[in-house]
This record gives structure tokens, C-alpha cells and sequence, in this order.
């Protein structure tokens, strides 16, 4: 391993830009976007120049690690300040300053009207520093910083417009489920640390031969909490659409393309422990099929764009958390798909709020129609990233899509069947859904507002989604020429020997293709060949109705958790003052000798304390005087 | 440069003196005196603390003068590294609290002058409480302490304030008769052993029975759990928090119930350590409760000071469950903790303080939108939460992370129940959060000012503080290890070694 000192830069630049602009508050008004927007520039600089160093060196010496300072040092629980680029990292490093910087300059147009842009500006260099440290990190302890620290900047963009009560609600949900998830880290820290009396990755790794796989199993399970709760997985998948509360380029940067995607990552950095936990990595697989069909159930009842988008974004994650549970074979493609989504989604949700700027802020689907003529731009990036996202070929969704559902075919066994089979189903419901959006968005009679005013974006707009476009057309061909990305990752992970093929690629992909066919072809059936209405209809089905409810993913929580919670708070609130303050009170008038003695005067308290200490000091020096005799 | 643990207690002593000299009538001069007073004992301790040698376990800084020869009751005093870093907390967080709380004394029953006197002679006690190495000096300290709080929540707080002191009052000196009776039971079996001893070192090698050591333990347990407070001996102070100025609540939560986990340190771990092993596993459950039950209690509160109160009940729970759970992670987190909560609190209670005396009340809902009225005060507030909730990079979650790591490798369930604590300390910052600063602005809001200089300077060094420890938390971990691995080892414990790497 080389010392290489350019990496803290990565974070110091963003963290730097978020320092001055809370601090220096108004007085930044003027130039804080440009200084936050080229800090996050000079981030991706400084992550090309160490990818460029990167490829310079041979395989086995890519990584790099740099340790700052000592960080936690009591007994044997040492923990520095350590950061670590190897090749997993860098991909992310590039995708968050890359992505960044684009949604960065988006957002200079975006919200150029908003009193606030510099507080805005300032929670995106935050969030960026955080999320770099939380893919640098070489340690659990270490990520978890960077864990809670993009929870910290998820949770302020969200209520970013918390005057509105609705808003400030959302962005409270999500930090507390969040933290449900975040239990689970620390469980896992806390168990690697007992087990194997580590918390580094390289020490995990070195140690984990010689674990148990009970003990192996039991971080692995709780380290996939903790992945559902930031990747909004099932069961902790409740807060991802109401964050789309958010102003939309946070909902591209933070909950489309980077921090949702930390829970792929936290799975595939600590591959050398699911690994050897079969039971966990079972637990993954099941946990990414149900939230891939779940996310897409969901995504067909939405009329919110940017909601449908959201659905769209969990049912994704929910395949790469697939892929990454398939081991060895699946690492590769996980990440890849976590990139060519990154590009799309955040190219699409950038889509979404050209086409919000353009309708004042109206979200409604059913208030859009036609928008292809007022937005060329718009429509046509956005409709490469529905290209990208349906795995229609060439576009990058094809190969890293297409790849987890071989994978999962491959699985063996019933496994194997079941699973693939959800993601095929999955691909299907996708076409679907964002087939309506396309055709509600885009085409039909127009069933605007009057205060619509639709009109192509601004270019600083429409460039970074013209940026994001190519790469959703591009991304997945470059990556999986020659296993480009297979191979740079490998030697981080295991060797896998070759799997016995259930379905020939040419079949998975044909299938595939076929299910996407079916989606849109319904999709066009039931929205484009009629008229749409600009409400919802009421007169449907109960299933549509649980559909349009999330699959009362809300009622459940709130049956379970919230109101027994509150019940349970209220309780122990009355009790507190009757019973146990009551029980004190009770003794103490007791030993008093009078009733109601705690809410008599003061003045004859004072003097019965006085008279006690007295009566207490007496006895000290009696009772000395008594023994010493 | 010498200075002594004397001079650093008289220090306050002097700066109470002048401010005794001054006239009734000259209140700001009472301020400034009592603000260069506490300024000057902070730069002593500071003094102290580099001349500190961190890595030498023996006390240092060691004092001792006969005071009543008779009964061998000596004027010791002496520093480990955890009395030097609660010593540190204390006259930091003193000339913060003055001018935090400029004009918190002018409502009260007597002058500003005697507010500060008040406080200085607590200032004084508390470093007195936390030197002591003779039982009876401690035990003095620990009993002089509850006058001048009891004035100041008396004389100059809010509400029932009469009230809530005298609860306060009757509280602690139920449990400082107990802890004599201990006293004077350990007094007892000194004379029996050898010769009368109040010195806390001598009186850790009497032989006991263990009925004896279990009764003797009870007595200053019991005394301490009020102190911290720990489940259930808590009611008391929520009230007194209520009541009591923030100023004063800062100097209450924060230094003076530290006296109470100081205490089980310092007292029932090294003076018992037989008894210590025998309820330990009753304690860490108390623990455990106080933990969740604190959490609970305070997400119910409508009163902001309640709510903080109540949130000190689950936080006091993690350093006694770091204290009992034997490792060194664990006592080394457990006394982080008390110094970092006296931060944190201290944040929480000045900001509650000056959004209640803008606002003219201290319930909850009367709050909302402050984050567009008064953005710098808002800010603060939620920083200060943020640190409560132990958001990793602040100071709380290095201590309390180590309490729970060091808590699980030796009672794993109660660190996994502990650990949902920091799903309820979501909960409630972030209720409280969002009710006072988000949401429209509510009517008879719209016109508070936002935090002046004097303000902002008095909580920014809190809030750098926070922040430093939360990153670089080491220069006071290397005063507390040594101290912490020495306690552990005498009561012949060592850490448990990674369970899957024992036979390697």
C-alpha cells in the first residue's frame, strides 16, 4: 500500500464549502452557489487525478489507505481516522463528484428564485463531503460517521421547506427510520468488535476466517439492516417517497443516485463476511426480490412524478441489493447497475423538475399531457433514461439489468427460479409504470393548470441532463465492454467458479425483453388510447386502492409502532407522576410526620433542613466520639 | 507555574469575597467581577491540566493537612485523570453559565450579587467534591453543595420554585443520611483495623464481611443513584429543572449530578469492590431502564425543560451502565460522557433558556417556525439536539459508542436494549425540533430577536467544543485511560478478549 495524502481533499473541499457558507451565512448570498459548485468540481478533479494515479499502478497495489489521525483509542479498541481508495471506492467517488457537480450547477438555475440557495447549496457540500466519507472510510466506525452524516444532510434537504408542516413530518420520518436502520450498524460494529476485537475492514477480513459463521451471520443480518434502512429497503422502505418532499435536484443527487446506493455498498465492502454467511446473504437476496416487485407495485398507482420516480429508485436498489446477495458472481453487477442507475435516474429526476419548473411546481401527472412540444430537451433526456431504465439495448440499463436477472437465474436450484423470476416480473412492471409516466408526461391533450406555463429549461438546466443522458446511453456498454468493470473489481472480491447456466444469456435477455414488451403494450392500452382524466378515478378496484395506499406500508407502521408507542409514552408519563413521584412523596411525608409536607411553606423547610443537617452532624461527631472512646 | 487544588478552590472563595464587598446597587459590576472570577479559575484549571502527568496513575496535585486530629479527619485533596477531567468541565462550563445567563438573577427573591456569590461558592464545592480524597471532606462537600443550589432554585428560579427546592433538598439529604451512616460504619471498622482513617486509599484495604461491604455500599449507592439520578430515585429532577434557571440547571445536570457517577467511581468501586460485583447486575439493569425509561419520559414532555431533564435521566443510565460493565471501553467511555454531556446539556439548557425568556413560556407547542424568525438561535437549538442524539462527529457519540461497546462485550443484552435509546433520542430532539423550529411561524412569534453577541460568544465556545471532541477526542481519552484501566484492574477485572480468536 502506498501513503498517498490526496485523498482527504476529496472530503476538505466539500466539508470546507459547507463550513463557509452556514458560517458565513447571508453575506454569501451573492457567490455561495459558485464557491459550492466549484469546490464539488474540484472534488471530481481530485477523484480523477487519484483514478488516473490509480490505473498507473499495478492491480495488486491499486488501494490505497491514508490514516489522519488517531481517532478512538481505549484498550484494545483502536480506531484511526483512516481513509481508503481502492477500486470499489473510486467508482463511487467519481459517481458522487460526478453527479454531484452536475446536479451542483443544475441546481444554480433551479433555485435561483429560492431566498434561500446558499443554505441549499450549503447542505449539498455537506452531504457530499459525508457521503465521500462514508464510501472512504476504512473502518465500520469510519463509515458510520459518513452513515449518519448523509442522514444528517438527507434529513435537511428534505425539510428543506419545513415551514410546511407536511415537509418538516417527511424529513422527520426519514431520519428516524433511518436510525432504526442505523441500530443496526452499531450492532454490527459491536459484534465484530467482541467476536474479532476489530473494526477495520482489513482486520474484519483477516479475522473472519477464523469466526464462526454464528458470529459471521449475526453481522452480516445486521449489517443488512442497516443497508435497508439508507437504501429503503423492506421493511424500512416508508420514508422514500414522502423525502420527495425535497427539492427534486436532491432527490436526483441523494435519493436516486448516491446515498440510497450506500446500503449496495455497505454489502458489497464487506463481501468477505456474507460470504461465509449463507443465512445473511439468503436474507439479502429475499430482502432486494420483495423490495424490487414491492417499489414497482407501487410505482404504477403513483400521479406524483417525482413519487413514481421514488417507487422507481427502491424497486432498482431492490435489484442490486439482489445482485450484491449473489456473491462473488453478483458484486460486480450490483455496482454496476448502482452506476448506470445513477446515471439515469438522477438524469430523470433532473427531468422531472424541468418539467415541475416549467408547470409551477405542479407534481400531478394528471395535470401534465403533451409536454414533448413545450420541452424537446427534456423529453428526449428523459426518454433516454426510460430507454436506459427498461433495458431496452443498447442503453445502459440493458447490461447491468440484464446481467442480475441471469445472475439470479443462476442462483441454482428453486432459488434460483424464484428469484429470477421476481426480477423478470420486476422488469415487466417497470416498463409498466414509467411507460405511463412517458405517456402522461409527454404525450396526449394537454390537462394543465392555468397557472402552467410550460417551457424548455434553462441551458444550465438542460445540460447536466444532457450530460446524464449520454451516460444513460453510453455508461452500460463502456462498463460491461470486456467485463471492464468485472475485472477491475475482481480482486476485491472472491473467486467464483463458473455457475451452471439454468437459461442461456440469449433466453434471460429475450424473456426479458419480452416482459418489457407486455409492459408497455398494457401501458399504451390503458393510457394512451383513451382519455385521461386529470383526477384520479375514485371508482376502483380494493387492490388498486391498497396499491395507491403503498400497500398500507404506513398503516402498517403506524398499527405496530407509532400508536402503541404513543400509547405506551402517555402511560408511562402518567405514571411517572403518580406512582413512582407519589410512592417518594408518600415516604417522605411518612418520615416526616406530616401530610402533604412536599407542598408546604418553605420557610419551615428550611429550618427542618437546617435542623436535620445539624441533627446529622451531631450524630456524625456523637458516633465518632462513641467509637474512638 | 504552581498552583495548588488549594488555591484553585479559593480562587472562587476570593471572587466571592469582593463580590460580598461590592454595593447591592451595582448589579453589572456583580456580573463582570463574578465573570473574571470564573474566567480565572477556568485559566487555573487549564494550568493544572497541562501540568497533569497522563500516563502516572498515582494521584496528583496531593494535598493533606490535619483538620480535626481527633477523629483523623484530614484536608486531602487530590487529581486521577477522572476527577481532573470533571474538574476541567466544571470551571469551563462556570464563566459559560455567568454569561449565558447575564440577566437570569433579575428576577429573583434577592440581589444580583448574591446570585453570583451563589454560585461561585457552588463553583468552589464542586471542585472541592471532586478533589476530596478523605471521605468526610467528600462527604462535606457533597452535603454544603445542596445550599447553594437550593437558594438558587429558591430564590431565583421559576414556577413553583419553592417547591421544587425543597423536593430537591429532601431528596439528597435522605440520601447523604444513608451515605453517613456508610461513612461512620467504614469509620467504625478503620478503628478496628488499625487506626481511625477517613483517607479513601487506607479505607480500600479494611477487610469486611460482606453483609458489612453490601450494607456499606448500599448506603453510598443509594445516595449517588439520587445524585445522577438513576431509575427510580429520578422525580426529583424534572422539577428542579422545571424551577431552576437555565444557568442553574446547567450547573445541576451537568456538574452536580456528576458528583453522583463520580461518586460510584471513586467510592463504591474502589472502597467495595466485592459489593460492587454482587449488585452490579442490578445496577446494570437500573441502568438499562433508566435508559429506555428516560427516552420515553421525555418523548411525552410538553416543557422544553422537562424534556431536556428527562432526556439527562437516559443519558445519566449509559454512564452507570459504562461504569458497571467493567471494561475499559465501557469506565473510559462512561467518564467521556460525563464530560461531554456536560456540554451537551449545557447547549440545550442556555438555548431553552433564551428561546423561554423571549418567549415568555417554556411549553413546547407555544414555539414553531422559529427557524425563519431566528435562524442563529434555531440553529443552536438543533445543533445542540443533534449532540444529545449523539450524531456521529459530535462529541456524544464517541463516549457513547464506547460505553456501548465496551457494555457489550461483557452484558450484550443490556447493550442491545441500550442501544434503542438512540432510536427514542430521535425521537425526541426531532419532535421538539420540528413543534419549535419548523412549521409556520405560530402567532406572537413573529417579532423574537435572535441571539445577540453576548449570546452567540457564550455558546460558541460550547459548540466548539462539541465539535472538536467529536473528532479529536484524544487529548482527554489519554487523561481518562489510564485512570479508567487502573479502576478496572484494581477491582481485578480485564477486558474479554475477542470470543472467536481464543483459540488462535
Amino acid at each position: 500500500m502506498l501513503i498517498n495524502n490526496g485523498l482527504v481533499y476529496l472530503i476538505a473541499l466539500p466539508l470546507a464549502g459547507a463550513a463557509i457558507l452556514l458560517l458565513a451565512g447571508r453575506r454569501s448570498d451573492k457567490w455561495g452557489h459558485i464557491l459550492a459548485t466549484l469546490l464539488s468540481a474540484s472534488s471530481f478533479a481530485v477523484g480523477l487525478l487519484q483514478l488516473s494515479q490509480m490505473l498507473g499502478r499495478p492491480t495488486e497495489q491499486r488501494a490505497v489507505e491514508q490514516k489522519l489521525f488517531e481517532w478512538i483509542s481505549v484498550g484494545s479498541f483502536q480506531v484511526d481516522a483512516g481513509l481508503l481508495l481502492d477500486q470499489l471506492s473510486i467508482c463511487f467517488v467519481l459517481l458522487i463528484t460526478g453527479v454531484g457537480t452536475l446536479i451542483h450547477i443544475y441546481s444554480i438555475s433551479y433555485m435561483s428564485h429560492d431566498h434561500d440557495r446558499r443554505r441549499f447549496f450549503a447542505y449539498l457540500n455537506l452531504f457530499i463531503a459525508a457521503m465521500l466519507l462514508l464510501v472512504l472510510g476504512n473502518s465500520f466506525l469510519n463509515l458510520y460517521v459518513g452513515w449518519e452524516g448523509v442522514g444528517l444532510a438527507s434529513y435537511l434537504l428534505i425539510g428543506f421547506w419545513n415551514q410546511k408542516p407536511a415537509y418538516a413530518t417527511a424529513s422527520k420520518k426519514a431520519f428516524i427510520m433511518n436510525r432504526v436502520g442505523d441500530m443496526g450498524l452499531s450492532f454490527a460494529i459491536m459484534i465484530a468488535f467482541a467476536s474479532l476485537g476489530t473494526v477495520s475492514f482489513a482486520g474484519i477480513k483477516e479475522a473472519a476466517p477464523h469466526a464462526s459463521t454464528a458470529s459471521l451471520t449475526a453481522i452480516g443480518i445486521m449489517l443488512l439492516v442497516a443497508a435497508t434502512g439508507k437504501s429503503a429497503q423492506f421493511p424500512l422502505q416508508a420514508w422514500l417517497g414522502d423525502a420527495m418532499a425535497g427539492p427534486t435536484p436532491v432527490s436526483a443527487l441523494i435519493h436516486a443516485a448516491t446515498m440510497v446506493t450506500a446500503g449496495v455498498y455497505l454489502i458489497t465492502r464487506s463481501n468477505f463476511i456474507f460470504d461465509a454467511a449463507p443465512t445473511a446473504q439468503l436474507l439479502v437476496v429475499i430482502v432486494g426480490a420483495i423490495t424490487l416487485l414491492f417499489g414497482a407495485i407501487i410505482g404504477t398507482a403513483k400521479d406524483d412524478i417525482k413519487k413514481a420516480l421514488a417507487a422507481s429508485t427502491m424497486s432498482q436498489i431492490g435489484y442490486m441489493i439482489l445482485g450484491a446477495g449473489l456473491g462473488p458472481v453478483g458484486y460486480a453487477f450490483a455496482i454496476m447497475h448502482l452506476l448506470t442507475h445513477g446515471f439515469f435516474k438522477a438524469g430523470m429526476f433532473l427531468g422531472a423538475g424541468s418539467v415541475m419548473h416549467g408547470m409551477d411546481d405542479e407534481v400531478n401527472m394528471r395535470k401534465y399531457g403533451n409536454l414533448r412540444k413545450f420541452m424537446p430537451i427534456t423529453f428526449v433526456t428523459f426518454g433516454l433514461g426510460y430507454l436506459a431504465i427498461l433495458g431496452v439495448p443498447p442503453f445502459a440499463g440493458f447490461y447491468s439489468k440484464d446481467m442480475i436477472i441471469e445472475t439470479a437465474f443462476n442462483a441454482g436450484g428453486i432459488k434460483g427460479i424464484l428469484l429470477g423470476s421476481a426480477a423478470l416480473l420486476g422488469a415487466g412492471i417497470t416498463a409498466f409504470y414509467m411507460t405511463r409516466v412517458m405517456i402522461l408526461t409527454f404525450t396526449g391533450a394537454p390537462r394543465w393548470d392555468e397557472k402552467a406555463h410550460p417551457h424548455e429549461s434553462p441551458i444550465l438546466m438542460w445540460l447536466p441532463m444532457a450530460i446524464l443522458a449520454i451516460g444513460s446511453v453510453t455508461s452500460g456498454f463502456l462498463l460491461s465492454r470486456g467485463d471492464a468493470l468485472v475485472n477491475w473489481l475482481a480482486p476485491l472480491f472472491a473467486e467464483h467458479g463458473e455457475h451452471e447456466e439454468l437459461l442461456k444469456p440469449i433466453v434471460v435477455t429475450s424473456l426479458a425483453l419480452l416482459m418489457v414488451a407486455i409492459g408497455v403494450a398494457i401501458a399504451f392500452m390503458k393510457y394512451s388510447r383513451s382519455e385521461v382524466s386529470n383526477t384520479a378515478p375514485e371508482d376502483v378496484s380494493f387492490l388498486t386502492k391498497i396499491v395507491r395506499r403503498d400497500l398500507l406500508q404506513d398503516d402498517f407502521n403506524e398499527a405496530i409502532f407509532m400508536r402503541p408507542g404513543q400509547a405506551l409514552t402517555s402511560t408511562l408519563v402518567k405514571t411517572d407522576e403518580l406512582v413512582i413521584d407519589g410512592a417518594v412523596r408518600g415516604v417522605g411525608s411518612v418520615a416526616l410526620g406530616s401530610a402533604g409536607a412536599l407542598r408546604g411553606t418553605q420557610t419551615g423547610f428550611v429550618r427542618s433542613y437546617a435542623a436535620l443537617i445539624l441533627i446529622g452532624a451531631v450524630a456524625l461527631i456523637a458516633a465518632i466520639w462513641v467509637v474512638t472512646q | 507555574m504552581n498552583i495548588s487544588l488549594t488555591l484553585l478552590m479559593a480562587l472562587p472563595l476570593i471572587g466571592a469575597a469582593v463580590l460580598a464587598a461590592l454595593p447591592k446597587s451595582n448589579a453589572l459590576l456583580a456580573k463582570q467581577v463574578a465573570l473574571a472570577s470564573t474566567i480565572l479559575v477556568a485559566l487555573a484549571t487549564i494550568a493544572i491540566a497541562v501540568g497533569f502527568e497522563r500516563d502516572n496513575t498515582n494521584l496528583q496535585y496531593v494535598e493533606s493537612h490535619q483538620w480535626i486530629p481527633s477523629f483523623g479527619i484530614n484536608y486531602a485533596v487530590g487529581l486521577d485523570g477522572i476527577s481532573l477531567v470533571l474538574i476541567l468541565m466544571t470551571t469551563l462550563l462556570a464563566p459559560i453559565v455567568v454569561l449565558a445567563g447575564w440577566n437570569e438573577s433579575q428576577s429573583g427573591r434577592w440581589s444580583t450579587k448574591t446570585f453570583y456569590i451563589l454560585i461561585l461558592i457552588l463553583e468552589m464545592m464542586a471542585v472541592g467534591v471532586f478533589a476530596a480524597t478523605d471521605v468526610f471532606l467528600f462527604y462535606v462537600f457533597f452535603e454544603a453543595m445542596l445550599v447553594p443550589v437550593y437558594f438558587l432554585i429558591g430564590g431565583y428560579g421559576t414556577g413553583e420554585r419553592s417547591a421544587a427546592a425543597v423536593k430537591f433538598l429532601l431528596y439528597s439529604l435522605f440520601g447523604g443520611l444513608l451515605m453517613l451512616a456508610s461513612i461512620i460504619g467504614l469509620y467504625v471498622l478503620s478503628g478496628a483495623q488499625g487506626g481511625h482513617t477517613f483517607d479513601t486509599q487506607a479505607l480500600s484495604h479494611l477487610q469486611m464481611s460482606s453483609t458489612t461491604q453490601n450494607l456499606l455500599f448500599l448506603g453510598f449507592f443509594i445516595a449517588f443513584a439520587i445524585k445522577a439520578p438513576l431509575w427510580p430515585f429520578h422525580t426529583w429532577l424534572p422539577d428542579a429543572a422545571d424551577s431552576a434557571t437555565s444557568g442553574t440547571s446547567v450547573l445541576l445536570l451537568g456538574v452536580l449530578d456528576k458528583v453522583g457517577t463520580f461518586g460510584m467511581i471513586r467510592y463504591c468501586l474502589t472502597l467495595f469492590p466485592d459489593a460492587t460485583k454482587t449488585f452490579t447486575p442490578t445496577i446494570i439493569v437500573l441502568s438499562v431502564i433508566s435508559i429506555i425509561y428516560g427516552a420515553f419520559l421525555a418523548i411525552g414532555q410538553k416543557d422544553i425543560k422537562r424534556l431536556i431533564a428527562f432526556t439527562s435521566i437516559s443519558h445519566f443510565g449509559f454512564i452507570t451502565m459504562g461504569i458497571f460493565a467493567m471494561t475499559t471501553q465501557g469506565h473510559s467511555g462512561a467518564t467521556l460522557y460525563m464530560f461531554n454531556h456536560g456540554f451537551s446539556t449545557a447547549a440545550l439548557f442556555l438555548v431553552a433558556g433564551w428561546m423561554i425568556s423571549r418567549r415568555g413560556s417554556s411549553t413546547i407547542a407555544d414555539f414553531g417556525g422559529l427557524q425563519r424568525v431566528t435562524p442563529v438561535m434555531a440553529w443552536s437549538f438543533f445543533f445542540a439536539g443533534m449532540s444529545s442524539l449523539a450524531l456521529p462527529g459530535l462529541s456524544s457519540f464517541v463516549s457513547e459508542f464506547l460505553v456501548l461497546v465496551g457494555t457489550y462485550t461483557r452484558y450484550p443484552v443490556a447493550a442491545v436494549i441500550a442501544t434503542f435509546g438512540i432510536v427514542l433520542a430521535a425521537l425526541y430532539i426531532l419532535i421538539p425540533v420540528q413543534r419549535a423550529l419548523h412549521g409556520p411561524t405560530t402567532p406572537g412569534n413573529e417579532n423574537l430577536s435572535d441571539l445577540t453577541l453576548r449570546e452567540k460568544v457564550a455558546i460558541a465556545p460550547v459548540i466548539a467544543v462539541i465539535l472538536f471532541l467529536g473528532f479529536y477526542p484524544s487529548p482527554l481519552l489519554k487523561v481518562i485511560n489510564p485512570a479508567a484501566t487502573h479502576v478496572i484492574s484494581q477491582l481485578g477485572f480485564s477486558d474479554p478478549a475477542p470470543t472467536q480468536l481464543g483459540g488462535k
